[in-house]
């Protein structure tokens, strides 16, 4: 017999967990601004997360969705991305939306059980948050065939979870990605965990980055704790897309330092040692670290930093939580592009009983 | 003016507004070079290119999927399911996502999308060829189900399917594909959606009824009519919403209600017709309420589809037993 395919997936580090360079900085990483402010959203996600976790407890909140650990992942992903590309995200990469101009009050909104939440700020071609595992990567592969139809050069991202990449629709959407060497960057965030089952139990693939071999298209692993790597690899995906290059599948390697979600105890099946020794390869002290050794950032900036960031998520708590319910008629005002004759009756129906529903 | 078949007309639409509109794609299997496997989209990619009516990979989810992205983003996809009993992946995609978007981003994203598929029994198909499902889309909110029932709205209101701003489920009755000719003009001019059409006029019992079913339901209004029993014949056309108020204004005036659907009956798109003349119209009624639809069982091999069918003597035994005492 002879071979007749084969492959070969390479990992990419720029900084390692101690914060030393372990490759050659890339362009962006060489000014020093990028970095702060790419460190900056970092440290205003993960200040934003801890406040909606506790939100949620004090039952300020619904049942809310941690990125606490991803902040690389997303904010590398984010911050590669141009205003006119399309991100399809599931529903923890805030970092990656922070970038792209969505409040922090439309995030509290939506899982404060607002649809408004899904009407934020940034980019209004974006799609909202996904909850259906992988179901976006179609919508993504559908808008980058839009913008490779009209000619237009831009590109469509979408991430989603190991979890995700055992769906069909992943699948799916890599194959038709493949086919028509559509402008897509699939993202998958292996942070390990699917709820409770672990990675091992999803797939015996050594890296989920190969998986693009079934879809004939480019695959990549990246430490997804490491912002610069992520930023890198997903610039170089995004050019090769934007320029006719067809798809890549990025694998950024993090761990979920959280429960999945407020309404998880991952205390009930992982064990305590693998989180704490997590902790020890999170994604900010590097960055932290290495900025402090380049002489970007010191003490007094961090300290600045971090009141700075307190600061901005209260101001974003105030506004969620003095935007006041939607009237009624928003449950059908929005259904249609004209509420169709036969729905009037139930439309009227709510609002003649509003209010008489059970406790909020 | 064309003397076209069901599927010809279907085909005259697709063209039309592939002509008109820029942002309209066709997509699906074997929709390009084939043409189709029924022949809906014969001659579209000739005429207007692989860009515009595009061959995709063969899984279903995809197609509902990517057409809710491409829609999202701009464009107006009509999308091909080749049978309807192939449906079932998309449904996840409709249901989660076609029906929502608009809703949950306050009108900020759209889907101005079209899932066709043939349907129904009566061709002597392979199993799972033959079902009627529309009661599962129509189920869905922010989704419209549209079935033409003839050559004419066929063309009409796939046109006004594919410039609808929402998302259409538009089910094509594949046994009447080619069973009929009509004049169709070709000018472009759409029907409009959430209406019955009226077919037959008649004072004495109101027969509901769509898709394929039409042909055997008209056969049982001449049967009728040969015993002095003229039946009011109802298009619902729209499956969603539903526009009751035709239904109702016919009942009023025939105090009978006979409804006719190729479908499974329990929970049927037939009990929501006889729930809404119920709710409005049950002093109207002078008999109770009739369903004349498929059975509750799995849709039989071909051998045996006619006895699934509701079969003019099944439509008219229906319709007498509303004058029985």
């Amino acid at each position: 017999m002879k071979t007749v395919a084969e492959f070969r997936i390479q990992h990419h580090q720029v900084l390692d967990p101690e914060g030393s360079l372990v490759s050659d900085l890339p362009g962006f990483a060489k000014d020093p601004e990028e970095l702060v402010k790419m460190y900056r959203l970092m440290v205003l996600t993960r200040t934003f997360d801890t406040k909606a976790i506790n939100l949620q407890r004090t039952g300020k909140l619904g049942t809310y969705a941690s990125c606490l650990g991803h902040e690389a992942a997303h904010i590398g992903v984010g911050a590669a991305m141009r205003p006119e590309d399309c991100f399809a995200p599931m529903y923890r990469e805030y970092g990656a939306q922070f970038w792209r101009g969505v409040r922090m009050q439309d995030v509290l909104l939506y899982w404060g059980g607002d649809e408004r939440g899904n009407d934020f700020a940034g980019p209004v071609h974006d799609f909202p948050w996904c909850v259906p595992i992988a179901t976006q990567c179609l919508h993504a592969a559908g808008a980058a065939l839009a913008y490779q139809l009209r000619g237009e050069p831009r590109c469509a991202v979408t991430v989603i979870g190991d979890g995700g990449t055992s769906q069909g629709d992943f699948y799916e959407a890599m194959n038709l990605a493949g086919a028509r060497q559509l402008p897509l960057v699939l993202v998958v965030v292996n942070n390990k965990w699917a709820i409770s089952v672990p990675i091992a139990l999803q797939t015996c693939c050594e890296t989920l980055a190969q998986k693009a071999v079934a879809g004939g298209i480019e695959g990549v692993q990246v430490d997804g704790n490491d912002v610069i790597a992520v930023r890198q690899v997903m610039e170089e995906a995004l050019e090769r897309a934007r320029s006719g290059g067809g798809p890549t599948l990025v694998e950024a390697v993090t761990y979920r330092l959280s429960d999945h979600t407020t309404a998880d105890d991952a205390s009930r099946y992982r064990p305590k040692e693998e989180v704490e020794e997590a902790w020890k390869t999170e994604p900010l002290i590097r960055i932290e670290r290495y900025l402090k050794n380049a002489g970007i950032w010191d003490d007094a900036k961090e300290q600045a930093l971090r009141a700075e960031c307190a600061a901005d998520v209260e101001a974003a708590v105030r506004e969620y939580t003095e935007t006041g319910v939607q009237p009624i008629e928003a449950m059908f005002d929005y259904l249609y592009a004209e509420l169709p004759e036969a729905l009037e009756e139930q439309r009227a129906t709510a609002l003649k009983f509003a209010g008489s529903g059970g406790h909020h | 003016m064309a003397r076209v078949t069901l599927i010809e007309a279907v085909t005259m639409a697709l063209a039309w507004e592939l002509d008109h509109d820029d942002r309209v794609v066709v997509l699906g299997e074997d929709v390009g070079v084939n043409g189709g496997v029924f022949r809906a989209t014969a001659g579209l990619q000739a005429r207007f290119g692989a860009d515009r009516v595009m061959d995709t990979p063969l899984a279903e989810s995809m197609i509902a999927g990517m057409s809710i992205g491409m829609a999202a983003q701009g464009m107006r996809p009509v999308a091909e399911i080749q049978f309807m009993g192939f449906i079932y992946p998309t449904v996840d995609q409709m249901l989660n996502h076609a029906g929502r978007l608009r809703h949950r981003t306050r009108g900020r994203l759209h889907v101005p999308m079209v899932l066709r598929a043939p349907f129904g029994g009566g061709i002597h198909a392979p199993e799972h060829h033959s079902e009627s499902t529309e009661a599962l889309f129509a189920h869905m909110p922010g989704v419209r189900v549209v079935i033409p029932s003839s050559p004419g709205r066929a063309y009409g209101l796939l046109l006004a399917a594919i410039r609808d701003p929402d998302p259409v489920v538009f089910l094509e009755p594949k046994r009447i594909y080619r069973l009929q000719k009509q004049e169709v003009e070709d000018d472009g001019k759409a029907l409009p959606l959430d209406t019955c059409y009226i077919l037959r006029e008649g004072d004495d019992v109101t027969l509901v009824t769509w898709g394929a079913m039409i042909f055997e339901t008209l056969r049982a209004a001449d049967e009728l009519s040969k015993e002095g029993i003229r039946a009011e014949v109802i298009d619902l056309a729209t499956i969603s919403p539903i526009d009751m108020d035709t239904i109702l204004e016919s009942v009023e005036k025939t105090g009978r209600l006979v409804i006719v659907h190729e479908a499974a009956r329990s929970c049927g798109v037939g009990a929501e017709v006889a729930a809404g003349v119920a709710e409005k119209g049950v002093w109207d009624l002078q008999a109770p309420i009739v369903r004349v639809t498929g059975y509750d069982t799995v849709m039989p091999l071909f051998r045996l589809e006619y006895e699934f069918l509701p079969s003019v003597a099944r439509i008219v035994a229906g319709v007498k037993q509303t004058f029985e005492d």
